[in-house]
């Protein structure tokens, strides 16, 4: 992509992504800090999409590369979400029709007693 | 050893190393997405990790978010002076980066030597497995990342195979964006 | 050696053969042990592919053994205890997958035909190749040293599904279980560095004047499915980390107890593990079409269609992982979605079979080894995918799953993958290899002394399978239902046909070695085949491959053109001058 002849110092421009990036790394730590659990949700994860499509875009030059890069890295990302949609009715639930995750639930309840009585690290 | 021809064929329009990263960043992607797809659905499935993710330290994840992001801008600005031809510079900036990986390492050590002593370990329960594995394998990423650098360094200096330094740039930038979604899954999310 | 030639950050390098004439004195190590070239590789992939095809096996006759004659001293092992016979079953399914079909299909051939075929010296990055066999091998040997170690190999099936896998305490192999993970993961380190390698070359490093649709039915095959390895193996390579864990650290990603979810294994093992049966299937479907459509003389019949439907299948191939869990507690109304997608996944491996008996429709046949093993190869898959069909319907596989029909079944698939159309591409490019040719007779006797057997062997499988014979039992002495003597007739007809089977390889290693020193010489071009590996200036190619590297002109299968003197026309030859006369 860089043809010798013309090349320019992009320093500029990296910087200036560095402050946007620099500005929402800040907002995504403070967001925890209000307290309001869906706008959490929203500064850290809407947040994290931002700083990944910056860093990917400008910093790893995807912008200039070919189309078929971005396709190919984002079939592996949508791979990833094909895995969780077939996995996660089995996993991530604990029960559903005709079928109950006993053990799974047991733990659950186990550990959210043992936090409402306090002092909990997790141990067992 | 001699570079053989077909290395130096581009049929694509990209050049063969960068093709290559492509594809290794790829194969890494879903390495580290079958493994944050697997703490997602229990993290979601089972409540009481959020009680166990209150015990994590936001301040030290948010200082290694900020020293990567750093580490990640010393990257590109090597792989700029690469593109100038500038091969000092580059080594200059590689350097850089790879500091920034070894005060990511350092501070990771504090971090989990403090954790460990508060009785949080491997194998407290599935909440600390993951978050043990998922930054172990990032943090090995990291290490293998500087290790390379180290490995480029001599040849960048004098101006040699430069095309690496955005190589290895491409890397760095794929282990820093992992860490950008760490972050909020291990730290923030509680 | 000359200075190295500069990575070109400019398109369209140019071409000119450097001294590859100028041979250095190896030494042999260097040369068989420490080669970055890739045919040396290929060799060495191949090797070790098929000695552990001999290790897997021995391993078969060894349980078929105890399974037909309940007890036995099996000669050449002993007695089979249980726990022998768990690590038998277990270590037989593994290595056949991963140490003989992954390293020859993919690796060998993948190695030796990609720089041949597209016309380049070598593949993209020698060194990582180099590497990768390396590792691969390390990984072999990891495998075969579980054996030897306190509690014996691995025996809780190549699925491994937890808590089986995940504790020592029900394993018993408080060392064989990590050691076989691990084996398995610098196995999948190996090949994702090699499927790197093999995208990267045929991306970009294809001869002048090849387009898209000039590369050969088996280069496309081996990208897409090493694209398809390394877009299915991560969640296993995290789940491999996530299982070590649980064995050797006491974590509890599969244990309930601690929060984890057993059942999550199982999907990150199938959502490598049925992409993984098309990794390994379509290099051998590539294979059979090189060599159905040499042996016909013909023009492929659907060149665009075979990759189509090698693109659809691929894809398809992630859609369907589950239908191996049918039985393990999935949400019903996902088992029918993968039902759905399971059969759908039929149709264009179909329409492929199509395209190669369409093929074969009017061409004039020769019946040569390679062809025969090509044929068999149709007839064995078209076999194993008609009887797929009852196991991806959900309603069906609940009766027959974990019944020997599922192994009978996954046998037709995968024998015809991992032997039928491995010996189909040895044979056929034995003379390129090796510079001679194998002898026909032998190689014949060989050919009908497997293909018959083989469905000896697996055919009465299909029956017991549906006379409810369960798998991964040791011995079935306590099973009334299962010990009646009619039971036991078709299982020891199975496993003498095995053992024929087994014999009858020592012909293919005679005929082998024999050809290696007393085979008549091939010359270049025997098959008379218009592929690039078949115009290298020396059989076998030496070091470079070619003096000059060739351009190409045409497609890969322009067989008994109309107009033309030879009944096929080399892509490489350039295109004839235009006669004045011509309109």
């Amino acid at each position: 992509m860089s043809d010798e002849h013309e090349h320019h110092d992009h320093t500029k421009h990296y910087m200036k992504i560095y402050w946007i990036l620099m500005v929402l790394f800040i907002i995504s730590c403070l967001g925890p800090e209000i307290g309001v659990k869906w706008l959490t949700l929203i500064t850290a994860f809407g947040i994290a999409v931002v700083k990944a499509y910056l860093v990917a875009a400008h910093f790893m030059h995807l912008n200039i590369e070919k189309k078929y890069v971005n396709y190919l890295l984002l079939t592996a990302v949508a791979f990833m979400f094909l895995f969780y949609a077939g996995t996660a009715p089995d996993v991530m639930k604990h029960s559903g029709r005709q079928w109950e995750n006993v053990a799974a639930q047991e733990e659950v309840k186990r550990a959210l007693a043992e936090a409402e009585e306090g002092g909990d690290h997790g141990h067992h | 050893m001699q570079r053989p021809i077909a290395t130096t064929r581009s049929a694509t329009g990209i050049p063969t190393g960068r093709l290559a990263v492509w594809w290794v960043i790829a194969s890494e992607i879903v390495i580290f997405g079958g493994l944050l797809a697997s703490y997602l659905m229990h993290r979601l499935g089972h409540p009481e990790f959020g009680n166990y993710a209150a015990y994590t330290n936001t301040y030290i994840g948010a200082f290694n978010t900020f020293v990567l992001l750093t580490s990640s801008l010393s990257a590109v600005l090597a792989h700029n002076a690469a593109e100038a031809k500038d091969g000092v510079k580059a080594a200059k900036y590689l350097l850089g980066t790879c500091f920034g990986g070894l005060v990511f390492a350092c501070v990771k050590a504090y971090e989990w030597n403090y954790e460990i002593s508060q009785g949080f370990t491997l194998t407290t329960n599935a909440f600390w497995s993951f978050y043990y594995t998922a930054a172990g394998l990032h943090a090995c990423h990291v290490i293998g990342g500087c290790i390379i650098m180290l490995i480029l360094y001599p040849d960048v200096k004098k101006g040699k195979e430069l095309q690496r330094v955005e190589l290895i740039g491409n890397y760095w930038h794929f282990v820093d964006i992992v860490w950008i979604f760490l972050f909020p899954l291990l730290y923030i999310a509680k | 050696m000359a200075e190295p030639a500069q990575e070109s950050e400019s398109h369209g390098a140019e071409d000119h053969g450097h001294g590859h004439d100028d041979h250095h004195q190896e030494s042999w190590f260097i040369h068989y042990c420490w080669s970055t070239d890739h045919k040396m590789i290929a060799m060495q992939y191949m090797f070790t592919g098929m000695a552990m095809a001999i290790i897997g096996g021995f391993m078969a006759y060894v349980f078929r053994m105890q399974l037909a004659f309940p007890g036995i001293e099996v000669p050449g092992f002993g007695q089979v205890s249980p726990t022998e016979y768990n690590s038998l079953v277990t270590n037989h399914g593994a290595i056949m997958i991963f140490w003989v079909a992954m390293p020859v299909l993919i690796a060998a051939f993948g190695n030796y035909l990609i720089p041949l075929m597209l016309g380049c010296d070598d593949m993209v990055f020698p060194r990582l190749n180099r590497l990768s066999y390396q590792i691969f091998l390390i990984s072999a040997i990891v495998l075969l040293g579980s054996f030897f170690v306190e509690g014996g190999a691995f025996g809780g099936a190549w699925t491994a599904y937890p808590p089986l896998s995940s504790k020592a305490e029900y394993n018993m192999t408080p060392l064989g279980a990590p050691l076989w993970v691990i084996a398995v993961g610098l196995e999948f380190v190996a090949f994702l560095l090699g499927g790197i390698n093999f995208v990267t070359t045929a991306m970009n490093s294809r001869a002048p004047g090849m387009k898209m649709f000039d590369i050969p039915i088996v280069i496309w095959m081996i990208v897409i499915a090493s694209i398809l390895f390394m877009a299915s193996v991560g969640p296993l390579i995290a789940g491999a980390i996530m299982l070590v864990f649980d064995q050797t650290a006491g974590t509890g990603f599969f244990d309930p107890d601690k929060g984890g979810d057993p059942v999550l294994w199982q999907h990150l093992f199938w959502f490598f593990g049925h992409p993984e049966v098309y990794v390994v299937l379509l290099p051998a479907v590539g294979i059979v079409a090189e060599i159905i459509t040499v042996f016909s003389r013909k023009k492929l019949f659907g060149y665009k269609t075979v990759i189509f439907t090698a693109l659809a299948t691929g894809l398809l191939s992630f859609f369907v992982w589950a239908h191996h869990q049918f039985i393990s507690g999935i949400d019903p109304r996902m088992a029918n979605v993968f039902t759905v997608t399971t059969v759908l996944i039929s149709v264009p491996i179909a329409e492929m079979m199509f395209v190669y008996i369409a093929t074969l429709y009017g061409g004039s046949i020769r019946l040569t080894t390679p062809m025969l093993w090509a044929l068999s190869f149709i007839f064995a898959f078209i076999i194993g995918g008609v009887t797929g069909i009852f196991l991806g319907a959900s309603g069906s596989d609940i009766y027959f799953h974990d019944t020997y029909f599922v192994l009978a079944h996954f046998h037709y698939t995968f024998y015809p993958i991992a032997i039928l159309s491995v010996f189909a591409g040895v044979t056929y490019w034995y003379p390129k290899m090796f510079g001679t040719m194998l002898n026909e007779t032998l190689g014949k006797i060989h050919f009908w002394l497997t293909f018959i057997p083989y469905n000896c062997i697996f055919i009465p499988l299909f029956m017991l399978g549906l006379g409810g014979q369960h798998r991964r039992i040791w011995s079935y002495e306590n099973f009334p239902e299962l010990a009646r003597p009619e039971y036991y007739a078709l299982r020891e007809f199975a496993t003498i046909s095995l053992v024929i089977m087994l014999l009858a390889q020592f012909i293919f290693i005679f005929n082998f070695f024999w050809s290696l020193k007393s085979g008549k010489k091939a010359g270049a071009n025997p098959w008379k085949a218009c592929t690039l590996e078949w115009t290298t200036d020396q059989t076998p190619p030496g070091h470079g491959n070619w003096k000059e590297l060739p351009t190409c002109y045409r497609g890969p299968y322009e067989f008994s053109v109309p107009g033309r003197e030879k009944d096929y026309w080399p892509q490489n030859e350039p295109e004839p001058e235009p006669e004045p006369s011509a309109s």
